[in-house]
């Protein structure tokens, strides 16, 4: 070529590189300029469809973030699929999410069999399963699972709590315990032996389980009263947990009576139950309870109750799965914001491993997100509040479960 | 001792409910001789439409009997649309008819009223006797043994009921008698689906609405009306006593069960008595010319 | 029947040929064809896509096991996943916590389903038809259960499950892992059919089928009822846990929660859509019950379930034989054409 062509071309060239320079973001499959893709899983059918609401109240919230203008200019697409809590069809959506969607990452699946079918393949195919909706323990090992990391406290954690408060309060307990058999009862009654320690064996003197498809858990009820216990641990989730808040009123007994954060809902819950059953129940929280009295003029929930309102209006209000995915979107939005231009999976996994003192505005007031490289359990603080047959009386400090061990 | 009394009446109140279904479960196959997978998300449907209804303002009895003439009507609407054109075809297309219903129940019911737990109102005052047992669970089996009984004198004593025992057991020779065999089929629906939903309704107090809470139910209804004789409605309410009891009894005092296995007993149950005395406890044998 | 009249008309008139191949002909050129697309597909889809034509295959090998028994015995189930949970474990036991090789944990979990089928063909003989679908039915409903008993947790993982990994392709042939296993289990369900086919066309497949239209009959004429059901249930569990094994390996994980009611109701639901009698449908059916529920959550995530249902009461009136009748019905119109 002659030297004019050449000239053209080099003043071309040199005329094209700021404009790559500023189109600059760093991608891996699911981002661009314009978008962001995030996969998820819910149980939409099948026996655990109640948590399904988590999910549609994330595609809201992110509704609402993209009508106000997206993360830096870039507009979430949530591709959420149903797995009906079944393991292998889990593994299906997400190969399906990660392979065939090409998502950038995946975002609160829910339940433990289903992540832990793919808890695996994530981490082999280096894509993030940030923030999944359960409560196990396995979820905050970034040593050997880089690539997870869950929110929520985990139920180890709350059974420790309450254990600690036992052994404070209570030393001559003789506790009654009933779960539900499955992953989820069974992490909190191991969270409550540890916490118990060597006194586990002397103080625990009944331990019943039942199945979700059983009508009743009156039965395991009379049994656990018949043991002679004055301690009451009741790790059900709504239906069951009215169920025995009903049932230990009608037999007359009065244990001290430790409710699972999972359900302490006064309208999923404690309403059904009859008000008066729960008066002196103990529970934990970390999220306000958008049913619960006290927060009725509280600045956050008007917003949380407007966002519902607009955004998912046949969603339930009075359930605090919908303030649970609520705060969790958040936690998201959060993290997408921190990457700014450099949407890489990696750079994902390091900004949701660098949320310092994180306040939302649905947490407690005095609960922060905070994570680290080798701190992968954003939420660890919890407080004990107690029924007063209204709301819950918030009360005690603000518990920490880092020093349990994590 | 208390605890051997506790177990008893909680095993009884447990019994009326899967007495109450075993009852719809015989009912239905009274009539077409088959078992009906779907009749557990009947009931769960018209209950929510009881919900429905109450939540909007009707008062309890009227909307209880707006229900189940709507559960009747629907029972013998999806009888004549759905299953007429299957009458001749094999036991398996009518299976997966069932099945197909489920799906379109469960589903329907959990996009229209969500999957949240909803109280339901109960027609019988709050309290129990002693804490043995609650005045509802009470109402419960008094209404069951009431619907017991007017069954009982619809078939022995009314011309229609003689009518449908006819037409089920024999549909060729009462054609020829005149009888509409088809209709015939189709009060049998209406009146399982309305005995349904009688039960899902006096249930729903108890266990809680919502869309997933018969699946567990329904199996143990089953295994009543099996262990009481299909063909027998008192069977399957003594049926559901049994089971109700025994499945309290063994999870107390069997060690190794505990509650852990109960569905487990209830398919030992079902195997165990379909092995050694197919008609049941109460049940007639039949015997069949070959 | 139609073997019969088949060798009864050729006695009499040459075979008939339709654009120079017999009936015979064409069905092997067809099953041919199928193969071959089986066998190149792989390599015209991604690894998505690939895994999921191996659940297809997989789901087609467990839904053979019930044609054996539903469609050409006669006996209902509505329990097959409990005998696929069976395959499942097994493999999951074997490869994590004795680090058996793969490839040996199909015959081991055939012969516990095998186990497992035939003894509970023993009760099975007492009842029929609806009641034997009851029977099944709690089966299915205690699997989980039975799965997450403490006392076995030992083995079972309990709640929490097992974590596989499958084995990448050996002699480091140019397959991928998804694709290998792909091939594998291609290998099996056709193995499988080939299985089927023999049994159904020998004197013990005719016995077998004798049972299924008259039992008394059957009975009065010698066969021994009792050892063939028993026999044929066994069969079928012993197909239905080799895709169980299978399945542990290719989705590299087993839990209680994946062996529900639902999956037998899948099974069943699958049998009649492929056709019920006719063994090639058993992959049919498969792929309906793997793509159709996807399809359906396509079109709308709320109604996903209603639809589905809508669905397969459609395909109970309008294609009561299923896929088998369809294609019956289109070779019949073909032929006549041709004619």
């Amino acid at each position: 070529m002659n030297r004019r062509t050449a000239i053209a071309l080099l003043t071309a060239a040199g005329l094209s590189l700021p404009a790559a320079a500023v189109a600059a973001g760093k991608y891996d499959p699911g981002a661009s300029d314009t978008e962001i893709k995030i996969g998820n899983t819910n149980p939409y059918s099948g026996p655990a469809s109640a948590y399904g609401q988590i999910g549609k109240t994330i595609a809201a919230y992110f509704n609402k973030v993209n009508d106000e203008g997206g993360i830096n200019g870039r507009k979430i697409t949530f591709l959420s699929l149903d797995d009906g809590y079944s393991p292998p069809k889990t593994k299906e959506q997400y190969r399906r999410l990660v392979e065939s969607d090409k998502v950038l990452l995946m975002f609160q699946s829910l339940g433990t069999p289903p992540n832990s079918a793919v808890h695996a393949y994530m981490n082999r195919e280096k894509v993030p399963q940030l923030f999944v909706a359960t409560g196990a323990t396995k979820w905050g090992d970034p040593q050997n699972f880089p690539w997870t990391m869950g929110w929520q406290p985990n139920y180890q954690t709350e059974g420790r709590i309450y254990a600690a408060y036992i052994k404070k309060n209570l030393p001559n307990a003789k506790i009654a315990i009933l779960f539900q058999n499955d992953d989820y009862g069974k992490d909190y009654l191991q969270g409550m032996k540890d916490g118990l320690g060597s006194l586990a064996s002397k103080m625990i003197v009944a331990e019943e389980s039942y199945e979700v498809t059983e009508p009743t858990v009156d039965s395991q009820i009379i049994k656990l009263k018949a043991s002679g216990a004055d301690v009451f641990f009741n790790v059900t989730t709504p239906k069951f947990a009215a169920q025995a808040i009903r049932k230990i009123a009608e037999l007359g007994w009065k244990p001290t009576h430790f409710l699972n954060n999972v359900s302490n809902s006064v309208g999923s819950v404690m309403n059904p139950a009859g008000p008066e059953n729960g008066i002196g129940v103990i529970s934990t929280f970390y999220t306000k309870d958008p049913t619960d009295p006290q927060w009725k003029d509280d600045a956050a929930y008007k917003k949380w109750s407007a966002f519902m309102d607009k955004y998912y209006a046949d969603g339930d209000k009075k359930s605090t799965f919908t303030v649970y995915g609520y705060t969790a979107a958040q936690t998201m939005v959060q993290v997408l914001q921190q990457c700014g231009d450099d949407l890489t999976r990696a750079n994902v996994m390091k900004q949701a491993a660098n949320l310092k003192d994180l306040q939302l505005d649905m947490l407690l007031p005095g609960i922060k997100i905070n994570t680290g490289p080798k701190d992968f359990f954003p939420i660890e603080q919890m407080q004990l509040a107690k029924f007063n047959g209204k709301g819950w009386d918030l009360f005690g400090e603000i518990i920490s479960g880092e020093a349990s061990g994590s | 001792m208390e605890l051997f009394l506790h177990q008893i009446f909680s095993g009884l109140a447990t019994g009326a409910i899967y007495a109450a279904v075993a009852l719809a479960v015989v009912m239905i196959f009274l009539a077409i001789d088959h078992f009906n997978f779907a009749q557990g998300e009947m009931a769960m449907f018209s209950t929510f439409i009881c919900w429905a209804l109450i939540d909007a303002g009707v008062p309890y009895w009227l909307a209880f009997v707006l229900t189940i003439a709507i559960a009747f009507a629907g029972g013998v609407v999806i009888e004549r649309v759905l299953f007429r054109p299957l009458h001749s075809a094999p036991v398996l297309s009518h299976i997966i008819a069932f099945l197909g219903l489920f799906f379109i129940l469960n589903n329907a019911a959990g996009w229209i009223w969500d999957f949240t737990i909803k109280p339901m109102a109960s027609p019988f005052p709050a309290g129990s006797f002693g804490g043995l047992i609650s005045y509802h669970q009470v109402g419960m089996i008094a209404v069951v043994l009431l619907m017991l009984a007017l069954l009982f004198l619809f078939f022995r004593f009314t011309s229609v009921g003689l009518a449908m025992r006819a037409a089920a057991q024999n549909p060729d020779s009462a054609r020829l008698c005149g009888i509409p065999v088809g209709w015939m089929i189709a009060l049998g629906w209406g009146m399982a689906s309305a005995i349904g939903a009688v039960g899902g309704i006096l249930i729903a107090p108890v266990v809680f609405l919502e869309p997933n809470m018969m699946l567990g139910i329904l199996l143990y209804g089953f295994a009543a009306a099996i262990v009481g004789g299909i063909t027998n409605p008192a069977g399957a309410v003594a049926g559901g006593f049994l089971v109700g009891v025994m499945e309290n009894l063994i999870g107390t005092y069997v060690p190794f069960v505990g509650s852990e296995l109960k569905l487990t007993v209830a398919l030992v149950l079902i195997i165990g008595v379909l092995m050694v005395k197919p008609s049941g406890l109460f049940g007639r044998t039949t015997v069949t010319r070959v | 029947m139609a073997a019969e009249t088949r060798v009864a008309a050729a006695a009499i008139e040459p075979e008939r040929r339709i654009a120079g191949l017999t009936a015979g002909g064409w069905r092997n050129a067809a099953a041919a064809a199928a193969v071959t697309v089986a066998v190149v597909l792989p390599w015209t889809v991604g690894s998505f896509e690939v895994f999921q034509l191996t659940l297809v295959l997989i789901y087609g090998i467990a839904i053979l096991g019930l044609n054996v028994l539903t469609g050409f015995n006669g006996q209902f189930s509505l329990g097959h996943s409990a005998f696929f949970a069976i395959g499942a474990y097994t493999a999951a036991i074997l490869i994590e916590r004795y680090g058996v090789s793969s490839y040996l944990t199909l015959p081991a979990a055939g012969a516990f389903g095998f186990a497992a089928g035939f003894l509970f063909g023993f009760p099975a003989l007492r009842l029929s038809g609806l009641y034997l679908a009851l029977a099944t039915f709690a089966l299915s409903v205690a699997t989980p259960q039975l799965l997450k008993y403490t006392h076995f947790e030992h083995f079972t993982g309990g709640v929490q499950g097992i974590n596989l990994l499958k084995d990448s392709a050996p002699f480091d042939l140019p397959l991928s892992t998804d694709q290998w296993w792909y091939y594998v289990t291609l290998a099996v369900t056709l193995l499988s059919m080939w299985m089927a086919r023999n049994l159904v066309q020998s004197r013990t497949g005719r016995a077998i089928m004798a049972i299924r239209d008259n039992p008394i009959a059957a009975a009065t004429m010698g066969v021994n009822t009792a050892l063939y059901k028993t026999l044929t249930f066994g069969v079928s569990a012993l197909l239905t846990a080799v895709a169980g094994a299978l399945s542990a390996i290719v989705v590299e994980f087993v839990a209680p929660d994946s062996f529900t009611f639902l999956l037998s109701v899948y099974f069943l639901i699958g049998l009649v859509i492929g056709g019920v009698g006719w063994i090639p449908g058993a992959v049919i059916g498969g792929a309906f019950v793997l793509y159709v529920p996807n399809l359906a959550e396509g079109i709308s995530t709320g109604l996903a379930g209603v639809l589905f249902g809508v669905i397969i009461l459609l395909v109970i009136y309008l294609m009561p034989t299923g896929a088998a009748g369809l294609i019956r019905l289109a070779v019949t119109q073909i032929r006549r054409r041709l004619e």
